[in-house]
């Protein structure tokens, strides 16, 4: 059973005088229940545009979005009582305490649960009764992320939570969200361009580059598959072409990431980073 | 029990949690029927794909070295005396892989290493 099911979703931008337009193209994914989905791409990829078509911020050209199985739009709003947002703007008013915060998310959501509200605040060192535009940007984003976890969601979209944090505030909330699927029933589809963040979190990662899903894939077999080797020309010239997936050359020696079965025995295979791969993916466009 | 991830180690970290766990199970620490930490658990604690764990279970599983009950969990299976044997002909086998490059870098024959183990076994 997935949580998330989005099969052939297209969005077109006209291009105008102040925009040269953008393309989401048929964009297919599942996330199922329980796991932790990444979507990684460069600025301007799609991955907002792909998070706002699910959320319904913005209205789809084509495709079918299903959350927890259900698609037509009545079911869709009251899904979105189960499921926690945040994004990478701030959202509340700057004159707002949490205490203020508080009484407003009361009211907005069935399930929420104020005494879990307050204990998130207190474990993240924010202070509920300073206003929203006194916090650091970090708090913000911290606040954010305890709205969403107050209200007993079952789905967490997020939209570059830990864009502009610190190192050890971002471990943070990696280990909150990586805490919060411990429920078999809770799914998390996070959002970043800080793909070191992601490839600790995620199960599934899937890459996005201008307008298109270039993959979709389990984070480990992923990482398994390919390798970089560092050797001479000649050396790399023995190896397959089509198993070579992108070369860095000097003078002296060339390092490439190539995919593991295909190196020959006796050659270290180093492991490759999702962010190397992410750029190799990205720059070649289609790789499958 | 001991399990350590190294992301950077290379080995597939799938790979790592089998061989962990197994070598827990073979060298005989683990109890019989002792139950496993879930596999939800015990990535959520080491902060790995829970995709991934369950694969090294399921490979665990599939050879013999634990068994599920549905709703409960994960269990250690009652040591397999084949399994071991098994298990051990294997390592006998890659250690012979071993003396035989080493003995071909040597030029050492056949002959030669039969009387080597010959020569050792009898000193015990």
């Amino acid at each position: 059973m997935n949580a998330i099911e989005v099969r052939n979703l297209n969005k077109l931008y006209k291009a105008n005088k102040v925009s040269s337009g953008f393309e989401l193209k048929d964009v297919s994914f599942d996330l199922p229940y329980g796991c932790i989905m990444g979507l990684i791409g460069e600025n301007g990829a799609g991955k907002s545009t792909t998070i706002k078509l699910i959320l319904d911020i913005i209205e789809k050209d084509s495709g079918t979005i299903r959350i927890f199985g259900k698609e037509s739009p009545e079911e869709l709003v009251l899904a979105k009582d189960d499921i926690g947002v945040v994004i990478d703007e701030p959202v509340f008013h700057d004159s707002m305490t949490g205490a203020q915060i508080n009484k407003i998310m009361r009211s907005t959501y069935t399930n929420w649960d104020e005494a879990k509200f307050f204990e998130l605040l207190e474990r993240f060192g924010v202070e509920k009764g300073k206003r929203f535009k006194t916090l650091s940007k970090g708090m913000k984003m911290k606040m954010s992320i305890a709205v969403a976890l107050s209200h007993k969601a079952k789905l967490l979209i997020m939209d570059e939570p830990t864009s502009g944090l610190d190192p050890v505030i971002r471990n943070d909330i990696v280990d909150i969200f990586n805490e919060f699927t411990r429920d078999p029933q809770n799914s998390v589809l996070i959002s970043s361009h800080i793909v070191s963040d992601l490839e600790k979190l995620c199960d599934y990662v899937a890459f996005i580059s201008r307008g298109q899903l270039l993959l979709c894939e389990e984070k480990d077999r992923l990482l398994e598959r390919y390798a970089v080797v560092y050797c001479s020309a000649d050396e790399l010239a023995a190896i397959s072409e089509k198993a070579v997936k992108g070369k860095k050359e000097s003078p002296y020696g060339v390092e490439a990431v190539v995919e593991r079965s295909a190196i020959p025995e006796g050659m270290q295979a180093n492991p490759v980073s999702m962010e190397e791969l992410f750029v190799l993916f990205a720059k070649e466009g289609k790789l499958k | 029990m001991k399990i350590l991830i190294n992301n950077k180690s290379g080995v597939p970290i799938y790979e790592q949690i089998y061989s962990q766990i197994k070598s827990y199970i073979i060298s005989g620490e683990a109890q019989e029927d002792e139950a496993l930490p879930s596999i939800r658990s015990l990535a959520k604690d080491l902060r790995i794909s829970v995709i991934t764990t369950k694969r090294a279970y399921d490979e665990l599983e599939r050879e013999g070295f634990i068994y599920t009950i549905a709703g409960k969990g994960c269990f250690v299976a009652a040591k397999n005396l084949e399994l071991l044997r098994e298990e051990n002909l294997r390592k006998i086998e890659e250690y012979m892989l071993c003396i035989a490059e080493l003995a071909d870098t040597c030029k050492l024959t056949r002959e030669d290493i039969t009387e080597m183990y010959r020569v050792i076994t009898e000193e015990e």
